[in-house]
This record gives C-alpha cells, structure tokens and sequence, in this order.
C-alpha cells in the first residue's frame, strides 16, 4: 500500500514548461482497468472468493456510454493494440505527458463497477481501483495524479472511501458521473461535500451515465445522442449546486466538470440568472446572482472543446464568464478530439493560455502544491 | 391643493387619506408619469409604477414580503407586507425605498458575503424603481414630484 | 485581479408608451372559463370517463405538476379577467394584449389537459379532438387574429394522424401542436407517421414545453425546485433537436418545419457546434445523414424569443440570433403567463438591424405560415 513515505518533499516535481511555452497540467486523462482480474489481488478475501465463485472477475465492466471500441474512445495513435484504451502506461507517458510536455496530468479512472446496485460491492470495487491505481499508477510514474473513485450509491461509504485516500495527497479529487441517480446538489450528497471540503478535494463531475434515467426525453438510438447529452446534463447539475445551495454550505468547495463541453454554460447562465430574478424567493438561501456564484465555484476542463477552433471561442467565453479563471486545460487522453498536439482552441501566445495551462490548475486542485516544488513557478 | 405655481410643479394631492385604505394601494398619474401609491399601515409610499425590467405595472403586483434564509432548507419572512412584486417576472422592490432584491449588486467577484444577511442588510440589486416623497396634508395625499 | 472583467450596468428603462410595430405573436394560451368547458366537445362515453376516473398519468398527481409553481395559473398578477382564470376571457385577452401590443395573428398553443399527457390512448385521442373543436367554438371563430394549432396525442400516431387530415384542410388551422417531453425521443420512428403526415398537408409542428412522460426530467434525476425545472425545458429542446436530426427525420422528410416554442435559444449555437464536433468521430453511427447536423438545424427549425435570453449586453443576445440565423426566429410573448415578454421589451433588446427585427416580429412569422 502506497502512503506519503512513498512520497518526499524528495520526490516533489519541478514545474517545466511544455509545448505551448507554460510549464501545463493536464487536468483530464482517462486511465483504464485491463480487465477485472487485474483487481482481484486488491479485494478482501471475501470479495476474492466471491468474484472468483461467482464469474464477477470475468465481468469487463465496459459501461454502455463507453464502447472501447468507438472511434472516440481512443485517438488511433494513441489507442493500445488489442488492449482498452487508456490500459497503457507507456502509452500515456508518451501521449499525453511526453507528447505535450506536461508536469502533471490527473487521471481519472471511470470502473463499471460504480453502477452496481449493491453497494457493497461498488464501494469493495473502488476500494480496489484506487489501490490498483495507486500501485500500478502513481507509484510508477511521479508525474500522474489521481481521482478518487467512489461508491455513487452509498454516500457513507463513499466518505469512508475518500477518508482512506485522502492522507495520499497525489488524490487530488473526488469523481463522480454527470448523470447518476440523483442531482448532485441535493442534501444526500452533501456529507461527502463536507469530507471534499475538509480535505482540499474538489468534486469532479465526469461524462457518464448510470442510465438510471434517460439522457433525454426517453431512450434515443444512439451513443452518439448520449454523447451530446452529457452538455444537457451537466447543465441541470450546475443549476441544482446551486439552487440547493450546495456553495452557501460549502463555499470552499470547488466542482470540475469534465468532458462536458465548455461553450453551454453562458447561455445556461443567462437563462438561469433571469429566472432566479424572476423566483427567488423558492431558494432564498441564493442571494447572488447565480452567475456569480458559478463563476467562483465551478471549473470545467477544456477537451472535448464544443466550438470551431481558434474561431475566438475561448475568448468568447471568457468574456461573456467574465472570468479567465474558469477553464482547466485537458487533452482528455485517449479520447479523440483533436490531431496532434493541438488540444489548445486558443493561439499559445494568448494570456488565457497560461492561465489555462498552469495558474487555474493551480488554484483549483489545492492539494497539487503539496507535490510540487513551485519554487519556479513565481519566476 | 396649493395655488402657488412654483409649488405646484412640485406638490400634487393624488387621493385622500381615506380613499386608500391600509394595505391598499392606487394607481396615479402626474405630468404622465404613473406612479404607484401604497398605504403601509396608515404610512403612505410611492413608486414608479412601472419595473425597470419589462416595465410591468407595480401597482397591479402583489404586495407581500421578503422571503429571506439563513441556510438552505431553512426559510424566513422579513419586511413584512412591505415588498412588492412585479404582476409579470416577480420582481422583487421595497416599497419604502424602491429598492430591488432580484440581483444583488457585487463589485468584486472574490469579495462576496458569507456572514448571514438580516433585515435592512440584505444584500440589494443594482435596480430600483424611482420613488417619491409622499405626505398627508389636512388628510390629502401629497406626492413631492 | 483578473477575475473581473467588466462591470455590467443595470439594463436601461424599457420604452413606453404604444406598441406600433405589426406583430405575430407565437405563443398565446387560451384557457378554459371552466373546469367542464370541455365536456360539450367529448362523445358521452368519455365525458362520462373523465367525470369517473378524470385521466391517468405518469406521474403521482392528477391535477397539477409536481414542481408548485411562483405564481396561481402560472400567469401574469395583471391578467386576471373579471371572471374565470387568466386566458379564459377573449373581450379581455383582445384589450389587454391583442389591441393593447397590436397583435395582427396570434398562434394559440393550448395546453389544457393535455391530450398527450393521457396513458389512455383513446381518451388521449379523444380530449385532442375536442380541444380542437373548441379553440374554434371559442377563439379561433370569433376572432380572426387568432389561430389554431392541431392538437394531437401522438403516442397513437394512427390517431394523431386521423386528427390532423381531419383538420388540415381547415384554414382556421395554422400548425400542428406536440409535447416535447414525449416517451421517446421524438426523432424515433414510432412518430415518424404524424411528420409525414405534416409535410404532406404543409403544415409546420410546434413544440411547445410541456410533456410528462413518466421520466426524470434530467439524465441524473429529478430536481427539486422550481428553477430548475423550468431550466429542463431546454433540455427539452436541445433533447429533440438531436433526436430528430441524428435519426434522419429530414433526410426522410425533407420539407418538415418544426418550431420551438418557449425553450429559448441561446443554446442553440453550442449545440449546433457540439452536433457537428462529434459528428466527426460518430459518423459511422448515422451513415443516413449526409450533411453536418447543424445544417438541418440551421434548414428545418423556428426558435421563439420568449422566455427572451437576457444577456448582460444586447450584442451577445445579436449575436445569437445571427448564429442561429435572423430568419428562423419568431417573436413570442407566452401571454398570459408570468414570464410573459412585452414586445416594446423585446424590441428594444434587439440590437439588429429594422430588416431583422421586422422579420423576427412578423416577417418570418407570416412567411412560415403562410399569413398576411
């Protein structure tokens, strides 16, 4: 088991600028379990038993919005031979670190077994992912960060989960799917926001869908719509975090939205800010402006960027947030977005890009400091 | 009503005392411009009739109070009787000052509040209907325009 | 500090006095004087149903919607009429909006029961005829400023298209009417009879939000409040736009208009890129689409303007409507409904130029239906 002796102020990473000129961390990269055997020495010995008595080891675990095998799924050049994309260390290492020059990239590790209805056996599966993470990851490669993987269907036991990973400070949030059983603002959730908060962890909300409900009005035909419907999605949990009044409790904490397009959320905005004029008194717990209040506590990452490059988009955005402060860059790695090392819709001279790159990585994932030597950082 | 010219520009009776009854309010127009009068418990208010949104008439809105909170799930009523909403988007105006609830004005982004907000600290919009001098003369409503 | 970019100004006093421009107005509910209004247009077997067992739903409650909302009848505080609810009095509906804003047509769009709401299919058939029969007993015949839109239950599409070649030879007649939040997104084949239906007598389908089809009204659930729900309407829209241009409903009907009503727009251009961003990698789903999506988009949808996107400047709402194209934009004003929009508002946030804006106020309007 991993533990901070694995990591000394020793070990801490310098800052090095990469391809775009900035020293750039990579906010989103998708990391992927082999095959479920590749657990089975992290699970106690009753869920060992149990998985190998009952044939769960040889469950894939291949979530219905994620075919392996889809076009998206992985970049060609980026995608392992007859292995799931993201399965790849070496692979990553020369794709997205090496491939952009980046000092840090956080992985987000997205297991089937998250929607188990059992949650016991979800929580004993993410329990096994962040340790098989930690050791077949984060110790191999000092570059890489995590997320947490928790139970969505048990909020005690994903806080025991988070309170086991969170004297590792390479966990640097907490993951949790766009489209789960419940909105994310409602007070169900919020021991686990406490626990975020306490321990410096953001949440991150990811694509994905436990198809407990419909991405839209009724079941579509293709993972194509389901794709375009993570936007709608995290649209509704932006405006549920807010209305519940999930940043009057928590006003510390910080939501990441990945994979959820980028170019939505103004116009989500506008909409929202005229209506909470026009109802206000439903939510009083709100008392400014949601737009506001969007722009200090939600942070979304950059790929799959959801407009024509370079067509001022970014600028656009932030001109209309009111904030550069918002985007995270992210390749999305294996995901295929983009050719080459074009993951940037902005020139790599803009201000925005070291911004993107580096100073909003920085201000959001609090606990990345605590592994780096930003002592080259201020220069 | 005043036969000096000079005041007149400035004084107008609109109604009398007993034609507007506590709780009541009434719709008035001086120089073209309507103006919404309010009777608050024996004390007289006046605001621009019209919302500085979608200019809906105030005077047709409802007359209620200041849903207030200090935490979410926990609700409160404040300025009682004394807020006015617009009949069309419930735009919320203080009635004594004209003031709006509906988007509370931030200079800065980073600097916001998080201390819990009472009574007259309420946090205020950056709107505010226009409002006018009113007293009761000899029992006639007087609007200072 | 960077975080602060610009300081907004509060929006400016809207413009008084007479509305002048001529205006179509999209979006008017008519509403039923009273609860029974409806019966004289039901066959007895199903007055005597809805007397008995009123309608089942997919949702708990029968009479109302699960998210209570800010104001009685969802309506205006100023547009209650002497007697009856809000919209239920046309000498009043006449002075205070179609007089009153110089409205020259105005599309109803009633919602009442919610003929596509019944799980019962033949009630559900049933209540949509006699909704038709009585917008023109009631609106439609005695003021000719008003027109209908075909009200069908389009869950039995055999019905529904009964319905509507029953009326689309009926001039009194300007569209056909749907629920967006539908049981299957609405690009699916089950629906694909009543657009055949709708390209063959020329007429356009409005979509108005409403719909319960038993679903969350999000991918994560349902939310709480009020606001947000109200929200999920353009999800709604942004729902069945990616339904129907992914499945090829204009690839198979290539002359099918469709009008949003009430979902906004402003989200309209990032959907549009982030059809045709992914369109890239998912083509090989969809080999039956032969163009970009937002190229279908851009051909086959009308947007409504109300509830108007208020951007903090007027430009960024121009500069929407440019994206989305001046010509496919509708004015609307939901009237009698609180979050009515007052066209002398709306004018006034319209920073195009008089061209654009009479398109938007009328133009487009009578163009797509065919009015003068």
């Amino acid at each position: 088991m991993n533990d901070l002796a694995n990591f000394s102020n020793a070990s801490a990473i310098k800052l090095k600028p990469g391809i775009f000129g900035h020293p750039a961390i990579d906010c989103d990269v998708h990391i992927a379990v082999p095959s479920t055997e590749a657990l089975m020495p992290y699970l106690d010995a009753y869920w060992y038993d149990a998985f190998r008595s009952r044939g769960i080891n040889r469950t894939s675990f291949t979530m219905t919005g994620d075919a392996p095998n889809a076009p998206m799924a992985a970049r060609p050049d980026w995608r392992p031979k007859d292995a799931r994309p993201g399965s790849d260390l070496a692979l990553l290492q020369k794709g997205a670190l090496d491939g952009f020059g980046s000092s840090i990239a956080i992985a987000n590790c997205i297991f089937g077994g998250v929607a188990l209805h059992s949650e016991d056996i979800a929580a004993a599966l993410c329990k096994a992912v962040n340790d098989w993470v930690t050791e077949q990851w984060l110790n191999k490669e000092p570059r890489l960060r995590a997320s947490i993987l928790v139970p969505l269907n048990s909020v005690e036991l994903a806080i025991e989960e988070i309170e086991r990973r969170a004297s590792d400070k390479r966990f640097v949030q907490v993951l949790m799917l766009a489209m789960g059983h419940d909105l994310l603002g409602k007070r169900q959730h919020w021991p686990i926001y406490e626990a975020a908060q306490r321990h410096k962890l953001p949440i991150n909300i990811h694509a994905g869908s436990l198809y407990h409900h419909p991405p839209m009005a009724g079941w579509g035909s293709f993972a194509y719509e389901d794709y375009v419907a993570q936007a709608f999605s995290f649209e509704n949990q932006v405006l549920s975090l807010v209305s519940e009044g999930v940043f009057q409790k928590f006003p510390d904490l910080k939501f990441v939205l990945s994979e959820s397009g980028v170019t939505w959320l103004p116009a989500c905005l506008w909409r929202f800010n005229k209506t909470w004029r026009g109802v206000r008194p439903e939510i009083p717990w709100v008392k400014r402006i949601p737009g506001d209040i969007v722009r200090e506590n939600i942070r979304l990452t950059l790929q799959p960027f959801d407009a024509p490059d370079h067509s001022g988009a970014v600028e656009r955005f932030v001109d209309q947030m009111k904030s550069d402060r918002m985007l995270l860059f992210s390749t999305d790695f294996p995901h295929w977005h983009f050719e080459g090392t074009d993951a940037l819709p902005v020139a790599a001279s803009s201000a925005l890009t070291k911004r993107m790159l580096l100073d909003n990585p920085l201000e959001t994932y609090p606990r990345l400091r605590e592994t780096l030597d930003i002592s080259e950082v201020a220069a | 009503m005043t036969t000096s010219a000079s005041l007149a520009r400035t004084r107008h009776v609109v109604a009398h005392a007993n034609e507007i009854k506590p709780g009541e309010r009434k719709l008035v127009e001086i120089a073209g411009r309507p103006i919404a009068l309010f009777n608050l418990n024996g004390e007289f208010f006046a605001i621009g009739d019209k919302c500085p949104h979608e200019a809906g008439s105030l005077c047709k809105g409802k007359l209620g109070s200041f849903a207030d909170s200090d935490e979410p799930g926990k609700y409160r009523l404040t300025h009682l009787g004394e807020v006015i909403k617009c009949p069309w988007h419930g735009w919320e105006f203080d009635i004594r000052t004209g003031q709006s609830y509906c988007d509370p004005q931030q200079v800065r982004v980073r600097s916001y509040e998080t201390g819990v907000a009472h009574g007259g600290d309420l946090l205020k919009g950056p709107y505010k209907a226009e409002t006018f001098k009113v007293t009761v003369e000899e029992d006639y409503v007087v609007i200072n325009l | 500090m960077s975080d602060v970019i610009t300081r907004n100004q509060p929006l400016p006093v809207t413009i008084r006095g007479k509305q002048r421009l001529s205006v179509v107005d999209c979006d008017i509910h008519p509403q039923f004087a009273s609860k029974d209004e409806l019966l004289q247009f039901l066959p007895e077997r199903w007055q005597d149903y809805m007397k008995t067992y009123g309608g089942l739903y997919r949702q708990a409650l029968a009479d109302t919607l699960s998210h209570p909302r800010m104001a009685p009848d969802v309506a205006r505080n100023d547009a209650w009429p002497p007697k009856g609810p809000p919209g239920s009095d046309l000498a009043f509906m006449r002075e205070q909006h179609l007089d009153a804003n110089n409205i020259d047509h105005g599309m109803l769009m009633p919602l009442n029961r919610g003929p596509a709401n019944q799980r019962n299919l033949d009630f559900g058939a049933a209540l949509a005829h006699a909704v038709n029969d009585w917008q023109l007993h009631y609106w439609v015949n005695p003021e000719p400023r008003l027109h209908g839109s075909i009200v069908i239950a389009h869950d039995d599409a055999k019905a529904a298209v009964a319905e509507i070649e029953l009326r689309a030879k009926d001039k009194s007649f300007s569209q056909i009417m749907m629920p967006p939040h539908s049981i299957e997104p609405l690009g699916r084949r089950k629906y694909w009879p009543v657009y055949e239906a709708a390209q063959a007598c020329n007429l356009p389908i409005s979509l108005h939000v409403s719909g319960v089809n038993g679903f969350a009204s999000t991918g994560s659930g349902s939310p709480s409040y009020y606001i947000e729900e109200h929200h999920t309407n353009v999800r709604g829209m942004q729902g069945l736009i990616t339904s129907m241009v992914l499945e090829g409903v204009f690839e198979q009907f290539p002359r099918l208009r469709i009008v949003l009503v009430e979902g906004g727009l402003a989200w309209a251009p990032a959907l549009k890129w982030r059809l045709d961003k992914h369109w890239m990698r998912f083509r090989s789903e969809v080999p039956h689409l032969k163009r970009p999506p937002s190229e279908y988009v851009r051909e086959h949808f009308w947007f409504t303007t109300q509830p108007l996107d208020e951007p903090d400047r007027d430009q960024d709402l121009a500069e929407v409507l440019e994206l989305i194209g001046c010509e496919r934009v509708m004015f609307s004003t939901d009237y009698p409904h609180w979050d009515f929009d007052d066209p002398r508002f709306v004018l006034g946030k319209l920073a195009l130029s008089d061209e654009k804006k009479e398109m938007i106020f009328s133009g487009n309007a009578k163009k797509l239906y065919g009015l003068s």
